[in-house]
This record gives C-alpha cells, sequence and structure tokens, in this order.
C-alpha cells in the first residue's frame, strides 16, 4: 500500500471525527479542552467561528458529532458534546468584544437576504465584517425563523435565541420585520443590491389527504404552523386528547407542546417499528419521559367526523416482514383501529415552496419545482441570486444551514468582486507538536474511564406550570469537569516519521487499544487482516508509514480505536512518534485570498 | 519510561484465550525502564505467549534476580506468584520453590549480568539438574543500570557508548548450555516476537530446563554505531534456522510443511513443537553437530536464532529424585513428618 499521504488536509480532519461529521466543522476537542481549563468564553469564541451559534446549538442541535465520535466506538457512549457547547455557552463572560470588528465605511456592495433564519443570519455575520451592508427581510414580527416559531421555548429559550441573533444584528445588519417578500421580481427591480440570498427555509408542512380532513379542518392542525402559532401566543390551548400523526423531531415538539397547553393523553402515531423512526433518539426519550405514548404499526386511515366535529381517527394495523439486514420487505394490513380524538396534529414532513418567485427570472427550477441550486456554490441559474438552508435543498438541520451560510457567503464576496466563485479556496491542515519536555505534553494525555454525565431535568411536576420553562437545566459544574475529561483529544494527532523509527516495539507493546502493527507491506484488505487487533471498521483509514530503515516492513496504524493517550510517543526512544494538534483550516468568507478582499478602511 | 500508566481501556474486539482472558489481563504494572528497552519487547512476548496458553495467573511463578531484565518479572501476569531474589541467586530460590511445588510454571527471567557473571555458578547448577523452568537471559551486552559497562557476554571489539573497545572474550549462554547438557536451548531476539512468542511456548511446555537466550538491545547505552547488540547491527547478524511453531495440545495439526523439512517434537503436556529448519544441514537434535555449527557461524559473526537444541526424553529433576507429584503444602502432615519414631529410625542409620 502507498504510504498514507498525511499532506493532504482530509486525512487528520477525518481522524477528528466529530469535526469530519459536523457540517460546519467545529474545532470540538479544542473548545472541550478549553471547557476544562475553565475558559469558558474562549470555548464560546472557537465555537462561534464555525458554527456562529454556540447557545442555540448547545441545546438543539441534531449533533451528528455525537454518533460519530470516537469514544462511542472505545466505549458505548460518546462524549457529550452538545451539552458541553452548552456549557460554554451558558457561562461565557462578556464575548461582543471579541467578534469581528466591522469596518465603519462600507464597502458599497449591498446584499438582500431574505428570511431571518440561521442561514440569512450566518450570511449576515461573514459578510458584515468585510464591509458589506446586509439587509435581511423577515416576515414575521421576530427573527430566528424555524429556530423561533418550531421549536418550543421549553427547549430553547427566547432569550438565547435574542442573544445569539443580537450579536449579529449589532454587528450592524439591517433587519427589516413583518417585511415578507411577495415578489423576487419586484425586489430585484428595485435595485441597489448586488446580490440576493435566499433563505426562506422549508415553511410549507405537508398535508395528509384522507376523507373527513376538510370537515374536521377545525380541529386537524399542520404541525409547524401550529407550532408556530403557540410561539407568537396565538393559539393557547388544546384538546384533552391528541394525537400526533409522525415520529420526527417535530412530532416531538407538537406532543411535548400539546401536554403544556393542557391535554392530557397525547399518542404519537408511527407507521413504522421504532427502528425506523426520524427522531432523534434523545427526543424520543424526552418525549416518553413525558407519559407520552408512541404506538407503533398505525397507519393513518381517516378521520372520523360526528355531527361536523373531530371524533377520532382509523388507522390499519400493519404488520411488517423485516430482512436479517433490517430492511422492509413486505407490508401488509392485519385490522383496524378507531382511536379517539379532539385534536390531531400532522407532523409528516416539510417543504420549500417559493410562490413569490416568479419562474421568468432566469432562476431555473426543476419539475418538483425546486430551484437548481449548486452545491458547492448555492448560486442558482440567476448570478446573482443565491440560496441557502432548508430553501435550498429542503428540509435538513440548523448546523447544515449554518455551513450553507458560510459557503454562500464566500459565494456572495467572491461575486461581488468579481471573481470566479468556483475557484474557491481550498480546506487545509497545520500540525503543531504538543511535546513539553520528556513525558510532557500541553494536553491531558491519560484516559479517562468516566463514564457519560446525564442531563439534569426539571421534575415532571414542575416541567408543565409554564409554557417557557426550559426542561434542561444544563451540566453542574462537576458533571461538566467529568463531562471533558471524556474527551479523547482526536485532534491530538499520532504523527510518524519512518526514518527515525528502530523498530524496537516499544509503541506496539504500550498501546492499550492494539492500534499499532510493524509488518510487511500488503495492500490494505490484506493488511487489515494482519494486525495486532481486529480493523474491521472500513469507515477508518490505516495510517501506512513508508518502509523502515530497518527491515523495509512498515509501520501500520488503526485510526479507528486509538485513544490519542501518546504513549506512542512517551516510549518511542527516537521520537518517531510525535503528538501533534492538527488546525483544520476551513476556509469562510474572511479568508478568501486578497485578491477578492476588499480594500478595507482602518477602523477609527 | 512513560509517567501514566497503560490505561486499562482495551480494544473492544480483543480476542480471549481458553479462560476467557484477553492479553490485557496477563499485563503487570507499569514499566520504568528507558522507552523502547528490547526488555519490554521481551516482557510483551511473555504477556503474549502466556495468555496463548491460557495459564491461570495463579499458577505462575516468576522468579528474578538484580538488574534491569530483573525489574520486568513485575511488568507481566499480575496475579502471578513472583519472587525478587539476590543478585544471581535466582535459580537457588528457583529450585526450592519448584522442589516443593512442582505444579506451578516457573519462568525465570534474568540478564547477563546476573546469569554470566555473579550468578553463573547458579545458572550451570539449575542446567545440570535440569530444573523444570523457563529461564530467560534478557541479553544486552551491558550493564544498564550501572550506566553501560561492558557485561560477560559483550563481544570482542563492540564499542561502548563513549568509544572503548571491548578485549575479553565473551560468555555465550547458548553454546555453554549445551556443553552442560541443557535439554532446550534457543536464541532469539527482541524485535522478532513472531519467533519469541512460540519459543516462550514451546519452553513453557518442556519438560526440564529451557533456555531462551534474548538478544535484548539497551537502547540507551548499547544502541550506538560500533555495537554489536544494537538493534541495526543484531537485524543483520541474526540468522534464523530452527523455526519453531508451537501446536497447543487441543489443536489438530492441519498445515501441510514439506516433508523432510518439519520435524514435530511431542511435549509432555501433550502439545507439539513443529521444528521448520531454514539450514538443510542442521540438526536441532544432534547436540554435538548443532554445537558445532552453531561456533562455525559464531565465527563468521552470525547469531543463529530459533529452538537450537531440544532433547524431551532427558529426565528432570524430579524424576531422579522421586519426589512427591503432588506439592507439599498439599501432602498431609503425616506425609510430610516422620514424627518422632520415623525421625529415631532416619538417625539410627548414621549410628
Amino acid at each position: 500500500m502507498p504510504p498514507t499521504d498525511t499532506s493532504h488536509p482530509d486525512y487528520f480532519h477525518r481522524v477528528v471525527d466529530c469535526q469530519w461529521a459536523c457540517p460546519a466543522h467545529t474545532d470540538v476537542p479544542e473548545y472541550i479542552r478549553l471547557i476544562a481549563q475553565g475558559r469558558f468564553t474562549d470555548a464560546y469564541m472557537v465555537n462561534r467561528e464555525s458554527n456562529v451559534f454556540p447557545g442555540i446549538l448547545g441545546r438543539v442541535c441534531d449533533r451528528p458529532c455525537e454518533p460519530a465520535c470516537r469514544r462511542g466506538r472505545v466505549e458505548d457512549k460518546p462524549v457529550a458534546i452538545c451539552r458541553l457547547k452548552r456549557v460554554a455557552a451558558d457561562h461565557k463572560d462578556e464575548f461582543h468584544d471579541q467578534l469581528p470588528p466591522v469596518p465603519r465605511e462600507k464597502n458599497g456592495k449591498r446584499i438582500a437576504c431574505i428570511g431571518a433564519g440561521p442561514v440569512s443570519l450566518t450570511v449576515a455575520n461573514d459578510l458584515l465584517p468585510l464591509g458589506y451592508q446586509v439587509t435581511i427581510f423577515e416576515q414575521f414580527g421576530e427573527p430566528g425563523g424555524l429556530m423561533r416559531t418550531n421549536i418550543p421555548s421549553f427547549r430553547l429559550p427566547q432569550a438565547v435565541l435574542d442573544e445569539e441573533i443580537g450579536a449579529i444584528v449589532g454587528m450592524g445588519a439591517e433587519l427589516k420585520l413583518n417585511h415578507p417578500v411577495k415578489s423576487l421580481r419586484e425586489l430585484l427591480g428595485r435595485g441597489g443590491f448586488d446580490a440576493v440570498f435566499v433563505g426562506s427555509g422549508a415553511p410549507k408542512g405537508k398535508e395528509l389527504k384522507l376523507p373527513g380532513r376538510e370537515e374536521g379542518a377545525a380541529n386537524i392542525h399542520i404541525g409547524i404552523d401550529w407550532l408556530e402559532s403557540v410561539a407568537f401566543g396565538h393559539l393557547k390551548a388544546i384538546g384533552r386528547e391528541v394525537l400526533i400523526i409522525g415520529v420526527g423531531n417535530t412530532a416531538m415538539d407538537c406532543c411535548r407542546t400539546s401536554l403544556r397547553l393542557g391535554a392530557a393523553h397525547v399518542k404519537v402515531m408511527a407507521r413504522k417499528p421504532r427502528q425506523f423512526f426520524k427522531a432523534s433518539a434523545w427526543e424520543l426519550d424526552d418525549a416518553e419521559e413525558e407519559n407520552v405514548e408512541i404506538i407503533v404499526n398505525r397507519s393513518p386511515k381517516q378521520f372520523v367526523i360526528e355531527h361536523g366535529k373531530l371524533k377520532g381517527m382509523l388507522f390499519d394495523v400493519m404488520e411488517y416482514d423485516i430482512d436479517a439486514r433490517g430492511r422492509i420487505t413486505a407490508e401488509r394490513v392485519a385490522g383496524e383501529e378507531f382511536l379517539p380524538a379532539d385534536d390531531v396534529i400532522l407532523a409528516i414532513g416539510q417543504e420549500n415552496a417559493f410562490p413569490w418567485i416568479e419562474r421568468d427570472l432566469g432562476i431555473e427550477f426543476d419539475k418538483w419545482s425546486v430551484p437548481k441550486v449548486d452545491a458547492t456554490t448555492f448560486q442558482s441559474t440567476r448570478p446573482e441570486v443565491f440560496f441557502g438552508g432548508d430553501a435550498a435543498f429542503g428540509p435538513k438541520n440548523i448546523i447544515w444551514a449554518v455551513e450553507h451560510g458560510h459557503q454562500a457567503a464566500i459565494s456572495i464576496h467572491r461575486h461581488c468582486q468579481g471573481v470566479a466563485v468556483t475557484e474557491r479556496l481550498a480546506p487545509g491542515v497545520n500540525l503543531q507538536s504538543r511535546k513539553m519536555g520528556m513525558h510532557e505534553w500541553s494536553y491531558k494525555n491519560d484516559y479517562n474511564p468516566v463514564e457519560r454525565r446525564l442531563m439534569p431535568h426539571v421534575s415532571l411536576k414542575e416541567r408543565f406550570k409554564k409554557l417557557n420553562i426550559e426542561v434542561e437545566l444544563g451540566f453542574t459544574a462537576e458533571q461538566a469537569a467529568a463531562e471533558v475529561q471524556r474527551c479523547l483529544n482526536c485532534d491530538i494527532q499520532t504523527v510518524f516519521e519512518a526514518k527515525l523509527c528502530i523498530e524496537c516495539d516499544a509503541c506496539i507493546d504500550i498501546c492499550p487499544t492494539d492500534c499499532l502493527t510493524i509488518t510487511a507491506d500488503g495492500d490494505e484488505a490484506d493488511l487489515r487482516t494482519r494486525l495486532r487487533a481486529p480493523a474491521t471498521n472500513l469507515e477508518q483509514a490505516l495510517y501506512v508509514s513508508a518502509p523502515l530503515k530497518q527491515t523495509g516492513r512498515v509501520m501500520v496504524k488503526d485510526e479507528d480505536l486509538c485513544v490519542h493517550c501518546g504513549l506512542c510517543a512517551e516510549r518511542c526512544p527516537t521520537a518517531a512518534w510525535d503528538m501533534q494538534k492538527s488546525y483544520v483550516a476551513w476556509p469562510h468568507a474572511k479568508d478568501q485570498p486578497a485578491k477578492c478582499q476588499p480594500s478595507l478602511p482602518k477602523i477609527a | 519510561m512513560t509517567f501514566i500508566p497503560k490505561p486499562k481501556v482495551r480494544h473492544p474486539s480483543l480476542p480471549r484465550n481458553a479462560l476467557g482472558l484477553t492479553r490485557r489481563d496477563y499485563e503487570g504494572v507499569l514499566s520504568t525502564l528507558c522507552a523502547g528497552c528490547g526488555h519490554d519487547s521481551i516482557t510483551a512476548a511473555l504477556t503474549e505467549a502466556i495468555w496463548g496458553l491460557s495459564l491461570e495467573p495463579q499458577n505462575i511463578a516468576k522468579l528474578s534476580g538484580i538488574g534491569c531484565s530483573s525489574k520486568t518479572t513485575a511488568y507481566f501476569v499480575g496475579g502471578a506468584h513472583g519472587f525478587n531474589s539476590v543478585h544471581g541467586r535466582m535459580p537457588a530460590i528457583a529450585m526450592g520453590a519448584n522442589a516443593a511445588n512442582r505444579k506451578l510454571s516457573y519462568i525465570g527471567v534474568s540478564g547477563d549480568g546476573d546469569t554470566l557473571s555473579i550468578g553463573l555458578g547458579q545458572f550451570c547448577h539449575a542446567i545440570r539438574r535440569n530444573l523444570n523452568m523457563l529461564y530467560v537471559i534478557e541479553n544486552n551486552g551491558v550493564y544498564g543500570l550501572t550506566k553501560g559497562q561492558f557485561s560477560a557476554s559483550a563481544d570482542v571489539g563492540t564499542k561502548a557508548k563513549k568509544g572503548e573497545q571491548n578485549q575479553q572474550p565473551p560468555i555465550d549462554p547458548v553454546l555453554l548450555a549445551m556443553s552442560l547438557g541443557a535439554s532446550f536451548v534457543a536464541r532469539s531476539f527482541s524485535g522478532d516476537k513472531q519467533q519469541l512468542v512460540p519459543l516462550i511456548q514451546a519452553g513453557l511446555s518442556h519438560r526440564g530446563f529451557a533456555l531462551i537466550d534474548v538478544l535484548s538491545p539497551c537502547v540507551t547505552f548499547n544502541d550506538h554505531e560500533g555495537s554489536t547488540k544494537s538493534y541495526a547491527y543484531t537485524r543483520e547478524h541474526y540468522e534464523p534456522v530452527v523455526n519453531a511453531d508451537f501446536v497447543p495440545f487441543e489443536r489438530e495439526i492441519v498445515a501441510d510443511y514439506a516433508a523432510g523439512e518439519s520435524l514435530p517434537v511431542m511435549m509432555h503436556d501433550g502439545s507439539r513443537v513443529l521444528l521448520r529448519k531454514f539450514a538443510h544441514d542442521y540438526d536441532p537434535t544432534d547436540r554435538v553437530a548443532a554445537s558445532a555449527f552453531i561456533q562455525e557461524r559464531q565465527k563468521q559473526g552470525e547469531y543463529l536464532t530459533g529452538l537450537l537444541y531440544i532433547d524431551e526424553s532427558q529426565p528432570e529433576f524430579h524424576d531422579v529424585n522421586g519426589t512427591p507429584d503432588e506439592p507439599l503444602n498439599s501432602l498431609p502432615f503425616a506425609a510430610l513428618s516422620p514424627g518422632s519414631q520415623g525421625l529415631r529410625k532416619i538417625l539410627s542409620r548414621y549410628r
């Protein structure tokens, strides 16, 4: 196998599983170490650099980092990365002085953002420091988009939203509230904008067209619209018996909100068995803790109406054949069941919708009425119009929207400076040794066997008293101090210098997880069978050295279960192994080459 | 050395032996030897070999004398019995323990100083008695603990770290053991676990004195240019002559070895050692011819390695002395103590 090319920026980036899995490439281990040192504001700023909304995401992120976390493979539970993000946000001090400075004199370019959700706010966050004037049009009276309208305040308090959105608006974004854009033609025709960014989300909840839908309309609600009405205080009550159709994260928010508006019995109805649920495991847990009943294998058939009023719903009872690989091979109806309901909430998905974009503006749409958007540049077929977030590729989640915002900001910046949007700065990786002395490293390398801490909750008695009592209390100081020690510091890379190795086997003998082998070279499939411990996780790379000096064999490291304890480097008599911190440079708009930087006036 | 112990965390799919233990369960305490010491590799090989044999830790006795090498018994099988004796006196302790309890597996770990200088006499007599034990010499040619003086195994002409050359001829433990009538003589290299692990397993299964002389470079005082016991020099000059594949009792031999190339040796515990010869004219069962061959190659500056000599038929210490099968501590008091009448009878023989 050819020696691993560690100069490729992706190699060491992939080793940091959480950072690689994070759409915004948050430097997770770095901020966890800062929390361990009590540097909460610095930890917050490391987060903010990539994910912009640490306080919000520390509560409601979809956490793609956690299933990826190496600790979850070494033991069984990943580091509580998301909870630690909240620790940084909860304990930070004043941070506004650390925000990037915004020049007083602008560069003359004006950008319109449609929708004040996370993606538009990220675009504004990236472009304002470069001297752009950004105007955000928002249909509602408050900014935040789905973060405000669809995430209940018992999960995400208003104050957290206000603070983090305020930081961006405070950089000088012009926020036009209660300004729905009714016509893109009108906006473009008005002139004055050098680029338009569409971050209008996926605001249309899916409909369930079954008999009785129209007669029962008064008590049948579309989940996201219903949550929005609750968020703005238009709706303050719901019936005693509530059925939620669908079992995604919106369904979880609907059922828990129902309980707070007076529902006595809430059932979440799922078409398929539990393993096919779309909701995150922790959201299911939180709902079930509140005695929400989740009923599987029920397919909605009919809304039952009596005397013009909704009485309940009729379901088909489903049976499935599931093969060894967990796929459904056959399904059949085994019976019928009626469940009474005062209200039914539909939470079966949402879509983007653009009734306000005229189809003759040079913006191409595909046959499903979805705009054609470049997956890298987020540019539409009309060069000055960009899309991002749910508006671009359908519903995802906040952290994806943030990354779309970063990428779209790069494109808008390049477009406005007249350089090709496609010639973007490539990501890079810098390495810096963590060696301090003979056996001293500037990180805590001892493996701590402590188990994952559990998030404390407000008691079941207390939490329903008001709609906006935040259920999760946040980690205590002791919990945070323990949880940070679970991070394996995967960004402190094991870096090998083949020409220094004397093949003494010291690293192999000391490696606690048997990651290392010196063996004759071979192709990857063959090498994987000849290592000290099974290397069956094909997602994880083998780090193969150049031939060693004395025997011509190669050093092979299976990256899969390395706990980054640095013992290989401590034991190495010739410093062939070293522990080096990898800094993944994931370019943002401010990092683009100087030729497309506007000449910024000095800050007064 | 390192300052943090090897963490208890392990690879979740490490193989388990017949006792359900992983090799991590056979480790000992944190090594305080220099980083890169050959001895640590030998420790790892011992751990691996003992795990592979599914020995129960409480049925193992580890014995050592003084020196870097003799510290290493603390670094493997934490649950075993252990005795760290006076310098060079490990064979006497092993003798006594073995006489009292023949059921344990005895593993002696010693160095070139502990064996070939201060303990040479003890070493010779343990061989002569064919004491049932595995005797590992961690041989690096220098006195590491006292800052790198030449030991009795240093080759003529080898250079010390500061440049002076050794003038005195070495004592070769392999040739010495052959001449003393040893029943199992092997040589290996700390940097070749593929060879060393099965040798250790064969040595532990051998009934009688099993010597393995392991070349184990001293990374601090003897791993420089001009040394004949550095990693680089050893790799250039070591020549595997007989490969020993250890086959545990339970496993059938299925691999087909070319006839004449492999020689199965049945061990007393029912396991087998398959000898694969790399040199056609080498016979590891002919003491005289083997000795001559080793000396011949040594003149050319080559270290022959592998299982150099084996004789499973030689009676061991307990056979010769007719001692009881069971450990003394399990014998009834009446059998152990002759009583005053018995004592009188014995004494009367000398009147």
